[in-house]
């Protein structure tokens, strides 16, 4: 396909790299991206970073590509409907955007307070967007007191660290025994608890709040469920996200919180599992079966993802399924946060096992293989990227595990169990 | 003739001027055992793939040793001991994790961003003072009048090492260059004079630290001896010698030939050197290119200290390897027309300057030297020609560079009178 | 100037730290701090910081011709 109409529905990282894979693959029709926000395209990761500790600006994040792309934008205009059987979608002001070929890069939002009144006293922030890092870097500069993070996941830890760095008292609480539990496992998880102590934070694992309370429209404590209150005057909640497929309602596409999915193709399914021909997704919105893991449909909110992933939409849109073949991107991600650098490769949902196979955590420069029944499936670098690439393979073939043994600096071989949240049947 | 000896064909003099074609043919075998035993990568993603593997060991030479004297003191006692100091204290670049982290680090933390960048206007005006002294000449030598000195002095100063001593380090520096050599490996004498030259240059070293110790200035060598790792404290004399003298060496034999080379690869393609001198920003293009297509360091060796499968072969415990970077720098499958010189390449991912643990700490300095060099000679040079194409080159396989490259500017610029 | 650096493919070279000090600086052993937005004065650096990265992870845009939202 080279000439007609593409729309995105999407305006973020992956919006734009498959807008620019479509160009670059000769599209030469017309192409319309879709934003519910009125930003162009943007950087998320400094978000939880250094745009909270002032070193960078909120709106300086627009990503490079922009300007060339030959697009037009419709932003500050939400996705509002898909009439598949007309090929239009239907944004929330009204209008229709009739299309050939549809590419669903609606991404996710941030999981909210569940309590809506308390969701919404001032003070209380969510994190994801330009706008809500603008807020809480403005709720930062008043100095709260003390700031409460709810959630011990990469963005709480991440956020965490950044206003740690601004020197503000921090609790994080988390019902998880360690933080990272969920990526991680509780071995690491609890390396890096070690480190966010040793930074002040006032770390409180196993710990779940039930209520935020306010006075005066403000946010004053939380109260725990195990009972007791926490003081804070700046509450960021980083519970997790849900992705935005709401509005895929009634299209007949296998949609939920989870994610929209479709095939290796990127070509969503209907609720019977058929692709449609002429609607594909891609970035963290996309749920896909992943060849590396038994074809596990997994939804990956990761950088990397967002970008491989619109290229091979792309690919597959122009092109057609089988030239682009099943979409297998290693799945990858960095977190950075209290003077470590995480990278990891490959996903250890479901590990039994974890060693440490290079490095040393004294150090704080290691790297940490996972296993699942003798099998390598995920590696993770803390200060040590450089060592990374060396397990893309063992992971890629599943080789047995540990799958790199007898190298220097390796004194640590044996597995231990990795901690990892029970998997749902 | 068997691809089992190609390794040894580039070792041979007579392949120096142009080693490529042998490097094509090792390629078709990305992971090669030569009839020694030794394993040669010579494919972009296999030297990619041996450089992050930890089971490849730096630690790739052997003991040094000394032959009996028959004097019973020094042979028992004396040379079993300074050979177990030698041993513990290599250079860096021989030392593997975590040993090579913490010393690396260590040398990081004098080679700051300020003091590299520091150089930049000083190695601009030493250019200006070598090529001022040569342009009256018809023809120079840009070896020795340009690419050698240049990049000593700038290393000297660096360090803070006395550049008038140059002379007498030049013949150790060029003796220790033959380290990177595999011969070094096997051949006793060759071994025998390295470590002999190793405690002439370790007893200069120990002095002038001792001297910078007592009067500290603003050089590397000061701050190497004065400062304090936070997580493992001074460095050892024997270490700082040893990195003193590591740091001194890469600073004689590498740049030398980034600058030759890449001004023998601007004269092979006048196009090229006519763009840079009309465009200077062009420099740092044709740079990251010369460090494809003709780097200055052709090979590293390295040793299996585990089996490793790589390239659909097994490369076994305690096998001598060889990742060729030149080779893997023209490989068809990783780069579009290899074998062209084209600074607009994109996605230019070299191995000119190693990777991994074991990247080159000197890449922004020699960055720098390269591009006032190369900026300088396409500013001033008039219609130049190579006086003899090949150029004789030095001996070295693995540090790999023009002898000689003797110039001869054109007539338009000086007409006879 | 727009800059954005993929930090998936970064290994700490620190080679932009050196070319562009001004908008690269590595924190710790390997956290790469950058200003995704340079002024333009900045380019002939920047273009460095991009060339020099030895895993290419870089990635500029000059002038953007930005459109109104």
């Amino acid at each position: 396909m080279r000439d007609g109409t593409i729309v995105v529905a999407g305006a973020s990282l992956a919006a734009l790299r498959g807008a620019e894979a479509l160009r670059a693959g000769g599209f030469a029709g017309r192409l319309v991206l879709v934003g519910d926000e009125p930003h162009l395209p943007y950087d998320r990761p400094p978000l939880s970073k250094h745009v909270l500790t002032g070193e960078i600006a909120p709106g300086a994040t627009t990503l490079p590509g922009v300007g060339a792309l030959r697009a037009e934008w419709r932003l500050g205009a939400p996705a509002a409907g898909l009439d598949r059987a007309g090929r239009a979608l239907l944004l929330a002001g009204g209008e229709r955007l009739p299309f050939d070929r549809l590419l669903i890069a609606t991404g996710a939002r941030a999981r909210p307070w569940p309590e809506a009144g308390a969701a919404a006293l001032a003070g209380v922030h969510t994190l994801r967007g330009r706008d809500d890092a603008a807020a809480l870097a403005a709720g930062l500069a008043a100095r709260p007191g003390r700031v409460l993070i709810l959630g011990a996941g990469f963005i709480g830890c991440e956020v965490a660290s950044s206003i740690r760095a601004l020197g503000l008292p921090v609790t994080v609480v988390d019902p998880a025994p360690s933080p990272l539990t969920a990526a991680l496992g509780q071995v690491i998880g609890g390396f890096v608890a070690g480190r966010m102590e040793a930074a002040g934070i006032d770390l409180r694992m196993g710990a779940e709040v039930a209520h935020l309370e306010g006075g005066d429209g403000r946010v004053r404590r939380a109260r725990l469920a195990g009972g007791g209150t926490i003081a804070a005057d700046l509450v960021v909640v980083a519970l997790g996200a849900v992705r935005n497929t709401e509005w895929l309602a009634g299209s007949g596409l296998d949609a939920d919180e989870g994610g929209l999915s479709c095939d290796g193709a990127c070509r969503a399914l209907d609720a019977a599992g058929r692709p449609d021909d002429a609607v594909f997704a891609a970035g963290d919105v996309a749920r896909f079966p992943h060849p590396v893991y038994d074809n596990r449909p997994v939804a990956l909110e990761h950088w990397g993802n967002a970008v491989a992933q619109a290229a091979h939409a792309a690919r597959a849109m122009l092109e057609g399924p089988e030239a682009a073949g099943p979409y297998a991107e290693m799945p990858a991600f960095w977190s950075s946060q209290f003077g470590l650098n995480i990278k990891s490769l490959g996903l250890t949902e479901g590990a039994d096992a974890v060693a440490i196979v290079q490095g040393d955590p004294r150090s704080a420069r290691f790297l940490a293989v996972y296993g699942r029944e003798g099998r390598t499936i995920a590696a993770v670098a803390v200060n040590a990227g450089r060592w990374l690439p060396a397990y893309a393979g063992a992971i890629r073939e599943g080789a047995p595990f540990p799958p790199i043994t007898g190298g220097a600096d390796q004194p640590h071989p044996d597995p231990v169990p990795p901690g990892l949240p029970a998997q749902a049947a | 003739m068997s691809d089992a000896t190609l390794f040894a064909q580039v070792r041979d003099p007579a392949h120096r001027a142009d080693p490529y074609p042998l490097y094509a043919r090792l390629r078709a075998c990305p992971v090669a055992r030569q009839d020694d035993g030794t394993f040669v990568a010579s494919g972009h993603a296999a030297i990619r793939a041996l450089l992050h593997d930890p089971r490849v060991s730096s630690e790739d030479l052997p003991p040094a040793e000394h032959p009996a004297t028959g004097n019973p003191v020094k042979d028992w006692i004396v040379n079993p001991l300074k050979d177990r100091i030698a041993d513990r204290h290599r250079p860096f670049i021989f030392r593997d994790p975590p040993d090579h982290g913490a010393l690396r680090r260590q040398v990081m933390a004098q080679f700051t961003v300020a003091r590299v960048r520091g150089m930049k206007r000083r190695t601009e005006a030493l250019v200006a003072e070598c090529l001022d002294r040569c342009a009256g000449a018809s023809t120079f030598d840009l070896v020795d009048d340009l690419a050698y000195p240049l990049p000593v002095t700038v290393i000297c100063e660096l360090l803070g090492v006395p550049r008038e001593d140059e002379t007498r380090f030049h013949a150790w520096a060029t003796q220790l260059a033959t380290a990177l050599e595999p011969e070094s490996r096997k051949d006793e004498a060759l071994r025998a004079r390295n470590t002999e030259t190793f405690d002439a240059i370790a007893d200069y070293m120990r002095d002038l630290i001792r001297e910078k110790r007592r009067a500290p200035a603003d050089d590397m060598l000061s701050g190497l001896a004065t400062a304090k790792d936070p997580e493992v404290g001074r460095m050892s004399d024997p270490d700082l010698i040893a990195t003193a003298i590591l740091l001194l060496i890469a600073g004689h034999e590498t740049t030398v030939n980034l600058i030759a080379n890449g001004m023998l690869a601007l004269l092979r393609h006048p196009d090229e050197f006519a763009r840079l001198r009309a465009d200077p920003e062009r420099a740092p293009r044709v740079i990251e290119e010369v460090l494809r297509y003709d780097p200055p360091v052709h090979f590293r060796t390295r040793l299996a200290r585990a089996p490793i499968p790589v390239a659909g072969t097994v490369i076994p415990e305690g096998a001598p390897l060889v990742l060729l970077f030149a080779a893997g720098n023209r490989d068809p499958a990783r780069f579009p027309h290899p074998d062209r010189f084209d600074p607009d390449r994109e996605d230019n991912q070299h191995f000119g300057f190693g990777g991994a643990l074991h990247y080159c700490i000197g890449a922004p300095l020699a960055r720098i030297e390269a591009e006032a060099a190369l900026t300088a000679l396409a500013a001033r040079l008039r219609a130049p020609r190579l006086a003899e194409d090949p150029p004789p080159y030095r001996d070295g396989s693995s540090l790999r560079g023009p002898k000689r490259l003797r110039l001869v500017q054109g007539p338009a610029a000086r007409p006879s009178a | 100037m727009r800059v954005v650096v993929d930090l998936n493919r970064c290994q700490a070279y620190a080679q932009c730290c050196y070319a562009a000090p001004e908008r690269f600086v590595l924190r710790g052993d390997e956290i790469l701090v950058y200003d995704p937005a340079p002024p333009e004065a900045e380019r002939a650096a920047i273009d460095r910081a991009v060339l020099a990265c030895p895993v290419r992870a870089i990635r500029v845009e000059h002038e953007p011709r930005e459109r109104a939202a």
